[in-house]
């Protein structure tokens, strides 16, 4: 197996970077460099994770300043030349607001912060991060958000549903996408959604939190052995 | 010359307000029958050192679109004043 080298972004502000980083290198092949937010250097990475976290307080609005920091130039041009890229939670509202990624997260519909684990189905396994998951399959993951109610307007949200581009959605624990169980008031239930080339996947719910079954589930597992594996 | 920006960025009215329907929970509560729709946005006070006032304007807009507003839910307004 080919070593990758896997880069796990730190914004002031990232509270979920050393979990992540911990579930991405529990792998034989994988290291982790953690690259700081203030640098130009991806350090030879061959894919870039942006974590979960406050970053920069959300201040203005989630996501809204990380966009403009000097390693997300960077990030910006690696995700345009095809390479993969993964945001989750704090790091999908990151991938909105940089563009990389269409449409945005508001207020949870109930107005609570939302803590816990929830079922997520998989709509498309035809991406590099999904490839080891069945199409269909209902994962078992934590999410934890206050801002996570996704919004696209209607002709991009058919868009991403005709393109594939709809990774996850929120559904019950038979996979049926019930409005009680979209509890953030997503549009059409989406939790991830990727853009157009597959190589940029952002969502809500928290992989790096079920990557051990001392944590109660593997599911999440599977999203980093499935976009490594990919990397020639 | 400078001028004073006073920027309003507010959700789009297709936007669910979360924090409006809140307020608006409250102030039901004390009463206030008569006041409803209320929204919450945001107001950014900003100088632009420009001579030029379409300087100025072009300078406020392209923050708003590039910074201050996520233009996928948000709508702004600006209003411009001069300062000595």
């Amino acid at each position: 197996m080919a070593e990758v080298t896997i880069g796990v972004v730190v914004f002031p502000g990232s509270n979920c970077d050393a979990d992540t980083a911990h579930a991405a290198g529990s792998f034989s092949n994988t290291r982790v460099r953690m690259l700081w937010h203030n640098d130009h250097d991806l350090q030879g990475c061959d894919m870039v994770i942006l974590p979960g976290g406050f970053s920069y307080g959300d201040y203005l609005r989630a996501g809204s300043i990380a966009r403009f920091s000097p390693i997300m130039q960077e990030i910006i041009e690696f995700a345009g030349q095809g390479r993969p890229v993964l945001g989750i939670c704090n790091g999908f509202q990151v991938l909105l607001e940089s563009g990389l990624l269409e449409g945005a997260l508001t207020r949870n519909r109930k107005k609570k912060f939302i803590c816990r684990s929830m079922p997520v189905k998989v709509c498309n396994n035809r991406t590099i991060f999904t490839s080891r998951y069945r199409e269909g399959e209902v994962l078992n993951l934590p999410v934890a958000h206050g801002e996570g109610n996704y919004f696209a307007p209607p002709e991009t949200l058919q868009e991403l549903h005709a393109n594939g581009q709809v990774a996850f959605t929120y559904c019950d624990a038979q996979g049926n996408e019930t409005p009680e169980a979209n509890l953030n008031g997503s549009a059409d239930a989406i939790a991830g959604i990727t853009n157009k080339a597959g190589n940029v996947l952002g969502l809500m719910p928290h992989p790096e939190r079920a990557s051990d079954l001392l944590l109660g589930s593997e599911d999440g597992r599977r999203m980093f052995q499935a976009a490594i594996e990919s990397i020639k | 010359m400078a001028y004073k920006a006073k920027i309003k960025v507010t959700l789009r009215p297709s936007i669910l307000d979360v924090q409006g329907k809140a307020v608006q929970h409250a102030l039901d509560n004390l009463g206030y029958s008569s006041v409803d729709n209320v929204r919450i946005g945001k107001y950014i006070e900003v100088s632009i050192h420009e001579n030029d006032l379409a300087e100025a304007e072009r300078k406020s807009e392209e923050i708003c679109r590039k910074l201050l507003a996520n233009t996928v839910m948000e709508d702004y307004s600006i209003e411009l004043e001069p300062i000595n």
